[in-house]
C-alpha cells in the first residue's frame, strides 16, 4: 500500500484486518513530517514522536491479542490549534496564548480519542481563526503544499496543508466563515463544514459562537465522512448541539445520486470568480448530472450582503469572546505593575495582532449604543433573508452546487495588506454560516498551474449524507488526480 | 422640620441568589463561606473554548420567586451577554437578560394594604469578589467561588416615596423570598443585596428628577438611612439653587455618608446582545402550574388567615406570619389548644425571646409545639399560674422534659382547695393583726399587702381568685362580727 497517498479509511481497514501495523503507519506520518515539515509549517505544537510510536505499538499488540479495535485505531490526525486537549499546548495562532495549557479536552477530539485516533500535533491556524491564509498567525506562515510559495488558505491551513502533504491522514479544522472549506480547496482535499450543532463546540476556542463549527479535513470524502460520523452527535455540556445522534453517513456514501436536484445559482458565476475556477466547477457539476443527478437554476440573491453582514455579526460575538484574554488569570500578562486599565491595555496590545484588534474593534462598535440597530441589528436581518433564499432554494432542489473560492491558492503576502480583498475569498463560504448549513468542499481539478480548484456542495440542515453522497459521487468522476509534488514550490509562474 | 417642597422617588434593585445546590451554568457547588477559588471549574473560570449549560433548578426558583411576587412569565425569554471588564468577571462578560426577561410585572404588599410594583425579574450569573489584602497596595486578589452563583435581578417601578417605605418594602420581599423557599436572604453572606436611586421632584410635578445611585448598602437599615441621608442632601442641593449630578455614590455605615465613587464609573455601555452559547429559554405552562402547586400560602393571606381563624389581633398576626417557620408552629400549637390568644401571647413573648437568646428557629427549639400545647393547657385549667409556666417553660428549654412533671418535681401546682386556702387566709389574718385592723378600719389599700403575704406564704402556688376571694371573704366575716 502507498501509505503516503492512501485515504485514512483504507488504511484504517488495513489496521483492522492486520494487513498493515500501525506503527507503519505512523512511521510513515513521521517520515513526512521529518521532510517536509521545516518547510511548510503546518504545526505548532508536535506530539513526541516516541509517544506516538508506542500509541501505534498498543495498537498492534492489541489486534494480535484478537481484542476489538476501535475504529479509528492507530490513525494519526491532526488538530486544529484552537480545538482543547489536555496536555498539549492551545495557542490559537496567537502570542496571548502562547504558553496555555488547556485544564480539559474538547469533546471532539475526546471522541477521536475515545475511536482510538492518534493525535500528532496541533495545526497551524490564524490567529483566533481570524483569516484566509494563515499568514495571521503569530508563529509564522504555512506554506501550501501544492506550490510553496502559496497560502495554503485559513484559517485552517496547518489542518488543510498537513493532511495534503502526508503529514497526517485527516484533521479537524473549524469552520466560522470557509476556515475549513476555503484551505480544503486551496490545498486539495476534502473539507466538510458540518451543520451548525452537529458537532460539539465544547473546547473550540470560540470566534463566533454562532457560527463556529469543527469538521473534519480528509483526503477523500469517505474519510470526511468517517470522521464526521466519529465526532458528531448530541454533547450535553453544549447547549447549542442538536439533541440528535450524528453519524451513520459512511454507510450511504456510495448510494448514487440519481434523482437528486442540484441546484445551481448563475449569480455565483459572474464577476469575481477566476475563469479556470469556473470551469472547473462546471466539470464537477456536469459530472453529477452525467451521474444521474438533476441541474435545477436557483437564486439565492441575499447572498451578495452575506460579507458585510457576515464581519459584522461574527466581530460582534467575537469582540464578546475575546474579552476573557485580559491578562488576569491565564495567558500573556502585560504592565501588571501599573493600573488595572494599564494592564489591560498592555496585555491585549501586545497579545492580540492586527487582524485581531481590527475585528474587536468592528464588533464592539457594531454593537455600541447609538450604532447597534444600523448594524449589528441589521446584520441579524440579513441573516435571517440569507436563511429564507436557502429554504426557498431547498424546496426545489436538494444540495446546492457551486465554486468554493474565487481563485485558486494566492501568493504568500498578496493580500496581506488588503483586508478587504482577503475577506472576498470568503465569499462562496460565508453564507452557509449565516444559515447553520452543512457546506462540503470536494476536489474536482486543477488551474493550468496545477493548483488544485475545488467544487462547494451546500445541503439541508442535518442532511450531511446526502452532502457526503454527492460529493463521493463528484470525486468517483475522478476530476482531480494526484498528490502534491514532493518537491513543491514550482508553482511561481 | 417644615414640610418639603419636594416629593421623592426611591427605585431599588434587589439581587437575591437562589437556593440551588449547583453554580447557574457550571456543576460546581453553590456554596458560600468555602476556601477561596476552591468552587470553581473550567467553565465558571471563564477558560477558552467552555460553554455555559443551565441549571434548570434555578430556572424553577426564579419562576417559583417570580410567582410568589405576582409576576407574569415569559414563555420564551433569551439570555444576553452584558460586556465589560472587571477582573471578577472571567469572560468580559456577564450572562444576564436584558430586552426579554424570564418575569415581568409582579409587586410587594406593603403593611397598610398598598402595593410596590415592579418592573421585571431576571436570571443572572453572579460575578467573583475581589479582595484588598491589609497592609497592602500593591495589587488585589480575586476569589472566584461566587462567579456563576445563580442570582434573581428583582427591579422595582420608580415608585417607592419614602426611605421608610424602601425598608417596609424589602422587609416584604425578604419574607416572600424566604417563604417560597427560593433564597436564604442573608446580606451579610451576600446572598441579598440591594442597590438604591433616588430623585427628588418638585411636589405635583409628574416628570423624574436626575437620580443618583446608591451602592454599599449592606442591611436594610443602611438602605433607610442611605436615603434619609441621600433625600436630605439632594433637597439642600435643589433648594441652593444648584443641579443634582447623576452619579453613584457608595454609603459608608460608619460615618453615615456617602460619597462619590473613586473610580470614576463612565457611563457604561454594556453592549448586550443575545448569548450565542444558549438557547432561548422556553418556560412551558404546565411547569409553570406545577411550579405554583407547590407554593406555600404567603405571608398576605396568611395574616389575614390568621386574624379570622384563630381571632389574634393584626400585631400578634404580623409577628406570628414573619416567618415561614414561626407560623407552622403557632399553628400546631393552635391545633392542640383552644385558647389562641393565650398561645399567640406566649409565642410572641416568651417563646420568641428564647429564641433570639439562642439564636435558633422555631424548627429547632428545644420545646415543640405539643410540648407547649400541653404547659399552656396547665394555666388554662388554673393547674399553675402564668407565672409559674414560665419557669417550667425554662426547663423545658434548658433541660427538656414533660410539662406536668416538670410542675411536680418544681412543687408549682396552683392550691386551689378552698379547703386549704382558707387555713392560709386564717394564718395570715393571725400574723397580721395590725394590719387586718388597719384593713377593718376602711384601709381597703391593705388588702393587696394581704394577699401578697398569703401568695408568699404558699409559695406563689396560691390561686390567686381562690385566695382573694377566701380573704376578703374572711376579712368582711370579721368586720360583720363586729358590726353584730
Ligand atoms: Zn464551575
Amino acid at each position: 500500500m502507498d501509505l503516503r497517498n492512501a485515504p485514512a479509511h483504507t488504511i484504517r481497514d488495513a489496521i483492522r484486518d492486520g494487513s498493515i501495523e500501525a506503527r507503519a503507519v505512523v512511521e510513515s506520518v513521521l517520515d513526512a513530517i521529518a521532510r517536509d515539515e521545516s518547510d511548510l509549517h503546518c504545526y505548532l505544537h508536535l506530539a513526541g514522536r516516541d509517544r506516538l510510536l508506542e500509541e501505534a505499538d498498543r495498537v498492534d499488540e492489541a489486534r494480535r491479542r484478537g481484542d476489538p479495535l476501535p475504529l479509528l485505531a492507530g490513525i494519526p490526525c491532526a488538530l486544529k490549534d484552537n480545538i482543547v486537549v489536555k496536555g498539549m499546548p492551545a495557542t490559537c495562532g496567537s502570542k496571548m496564548l502562547e504558553r496555555f495549557h488547556p485544564p480539559y479536552t474538547a469533546t471532539a477530539a475526546r471522541r477521536l480519542l475515545d475511536a482510538g485516533a492518534l493525535i500528532t500535533g496541533k495545526t497551524n491556524m490564524d490567529e483566533f481563526a481570524m483569516g484566509s491564509s494563515t499568514e495571521n498567525s503569530a508563529f509564522g506562515a504555512t506554506r501550501n503544499p501544492w506550490g510553496r510559495d502559496r497560502v495554503p488558505g485559513g484559517s485552517s491551513g496547518g489542518s488543510a496543508a498537513a493532511v495534503a502533504a502526508g503529514e497526517a491522514l485527516f484533521a479537524l479544522g473549524s469552520d466560522t466563515g470557509g476556515s475549513i472549506r476555503q484551505p480544503a480547496a486551496f490545498c486539495g482535499v476534502a473539507g466538510l463544514k458540518p451543520t451548525y450543532g452537529a458537532v460539539s463546540r465544547r473546547g473550540l476556542v470560540a470566534f463566533a459562537s454562532s457560527f463556529d463549527q469543527i469538521g473534519p479535513i480528509g483526503r477523500s470524502v469517505r474519510d470526511v465522512a468517517m470522521v464526521f460520523d466519529a465526532i458528531a452527535g448530541v454533547d450535553p455540556r453544549d447547549s447549542t448541539s442538536a439533541t440528535r445522534e450524528g453519524g451513520g453517513t459512511e454507510e450511504t456514501l456510495d448510494a448514487g445520486v440519481a434523482g437528486l436536484r442540484v441546484g445551481v445559482a448563475e449569480e455565483f458565476f459572474r464577476e469575481g470568480l477566476d475563469a479556470e475556477v469556473a470551469r472547473a466547477v462546471r466539470r464537477g457539476i456536469e459530472a453529477l448530472r452525467v451521474a444521474g443527478a438533476a441541474v435545477v437554476d436557483i437564486s439565492l440573491s441575499s447572498s451578495r450582503f452575506a460579507i458585510p453582514a457576515y464581519y459584522i455579526a461574527a466581530d460582534a460575538e467575537a469582540s464578546a469572546n475575546l474579552a476573557r484574554f485580559d491578562g488576569v488569570r491565564y495567558g500573556l500578562r502585560r504592565g501588571a505593575s501599573g493600573s488595572l486599565g494599564g494592564m489591560y491595555r498592555a496585555t491585549r496590545n501586545d497579545g492580540f495582532g492586527a487582524e485581531v484588534k481590527r475585528r474587536i474593534l468592528i464588533g464592539t462598535f457594531a454593537l455600541s449604543s447609538g450604532y447597534r440597530e444600523a448594524w449589528y441589528e441589521r446584520a441579524m436581518k440579513v441573516r435571517s433573508l440569507v436563511a429564507a433564499d436557502y429554504a426557498a432554494a431547498f424546496e426545489i432542489c436538494d444540495i446546492i452546487a457551486g465554486p468554493a473560492t474565487p481563485t485558486t491558492a494566492f501568493r504568500l503576502g498578496e493580500k496581506q495588506n488588503d483586508p478587504l480583498a482577503m475577506y472576498l475569498s470568503d465569499v462562496y463560504t460565508i453564507s452557509a454560516n449565516l444559515a447553520g448549513l452543512p457546506a462540503l468542499v470536494v476536489p474536482c481539478g486543477s488551474d493550468r498551474s496545477g493548483l488544485p480548484v475545488a467544487i462547494q456542495l451546500t445541503g439541508r440542515a442535518f442532511d450531511e449524507a446526502t452532502l457526503l453522497g454527492a460529493g463521493a459521487a463528484v470525486e468517483r468522476a475522478g476530476l482531480f488526480s494526484g498528490g502534491p509534488r514532493a518537491d513543491g514550490g514550482e508553482h511561481h509562474g | 422640620m417644615a414640610e418639603s417642597p419636594f416629593d421623592i422617588v426611591i427605585g431599588l434593585e434587589v439581587h437575591a441568589r437562589l437556593l440551588t445546590e449547583s453554580k447557574i451554568f457550571c456543576p460546581c457547588a453553590n456554596r458560600f463561606g468555602e476556601e477561596p477559588n476552591s468552587l470553581v471549574c473550567p467553565v465558571c473560570l471563564g477558560m477558552p473554548g467552555v460553554l455555559p449549560v443551565l441549571n434548570h433548578r434555578a430556572v424553577d426558583l426564579a419562576v417559583r420567586a417570580a410567582l410568589a411576587l405576582d409576576g407574569r412569565i415569559r414563555p420564551v425569554s433569551v439570555f444576553a451577554r452584558k460586556n465589560y471588564f472587571y477582573p471578577d468577571l472571567p469572560k468580559g462578560y456577564q450572562i444576564s437578560q436584558f430586552d426579554r426577561p424570564f418575569c415581568e410585572g409582579g409587586a410587594v404588599p406593603l403593611p397598610d394594604g398598598s402595593k410596590i410594583e415592579l418592573i421585571r425579574i431576571h436570571l443572572e450569573e453572579d460575578a467573583g469578589k475581589l479582595l484588598h489584602p491589609e497592609g497592602d497596595d500593591g495589587h488585589s486578589l480575586v476569589d472566584l467561588n461566587r462567579c456563576g452563583d445563580p442570582l434573581i435581578e428583582i427591579v422595582t417601578a420608580p415608585v417607592i416615596t419614602s426611605p421608610e417605605e424602601a425598608y417596609l418594602f424589602l422587609v416584604g420581599l425578604k419574607e416572600i423570598l424566604l417563604y417560597a423557599g427560593v433564597s436564604d436572604c442573608n446580606m451579610e453572606e451576600g446572598s441579598l443585596r440591594c442597590d438604591a436611586n433616588l430623585s427628588l421632584r418638585p411636589r405635583g410635578e409628574t416628570k423624574l428628577g436626575t437620580k443618583t445611585e446608591l451602592k454599599n448598602l449592606n442591611s436594610f437599615s443602611a438602605v433607610r438611612a442611605a436615603l434619609r441621608w441621600e433625600a436630605t442632601r439632594q433637597e439642600r442641593t435643589l433648594l441652593d439653587g444648584k443641579k443634582v449630578n447623576h452619579e453613584t455614590l457608595l454609603w459608608n455605615a460608619e460615618t453615615k455618608e456617602a460619597s462619590p465613587m473613586r473610580t470614576k464609573e463612565e457611563a457604561h455601555d454594556y453592549r448586550y446582545f443575545p448569548e450565542p452559547d444558549l438557547p432561548p429559554l422556553v418556560i412551558d405552562p404546565s411547569r409553570i402550574d406545577s411550579i405554583r402547586a407547590t407554593l406555600p400560602e404567603l405571608p398576605g393571606p396568611k395574616r389575614e388567615r390568621f386574624m379570622k381563624e384563630y381571632g389574634v389581633r393584626r400585631y400578634d398576626a404580623e409577628v406570628l406570619t414573619s416567618s415561614a417557620e414561626l407560623a407552622d408552629y403557632y399553628e400546631k400549637v393552635a391545633a392542640r389548644f383552644p385558647d389562641r390568644a393565650l398561645a399567640a401571647a406566649f409565642l410572641t413573648g416568651t417563646f420568641l425571646r428564647y429564641l433570639s437568646e439562642d439564636d435558633t428557629a422555631p424548627g429547632l427549639a428545644p420545646v415543640g409545639p405539643g410540648a407547649l400545647a400541653r404547659l399552656l393547657s396547665l394555666v388554662r385549667d388554673e393547674t399553675i399560674s402564668l407565672s409559674a409556666a414560665k419557669k417550667v417553660f425554662d426547663v423545658l428549654w434548658k433541660e427538656g422534659g414533660e410539662p406536668a412533671e416538670v410542675v411536680d418535681r418544681l412543687a408549682l401546682r396552683q392550691i386551689s382547695d378552698e379547703g386549704e386556702v382558707e387555713k392560709l387566709v386564717v394564718s395570715v389574718i393571725d400574723e397580721n393583726a395590725p394590719q387586718v385592723e388597719q384593713f377593718l378600719g376602711g384601709k381597703e389599700k391593705v388588702f393587696g399587702f394581704l394577699v401578697g403575704a398569703a401568695m408568699k406564704k404558699s409559695g406563689g402556688r396560691a390561686n390567686p381568685s381562690v385566695l382573694g376571694e377566701a380573704l376578703r371573704a374572711a376579712l368582711e366575716k370579721r368586720r360583720g362580727g363586729r358590726r353584730a
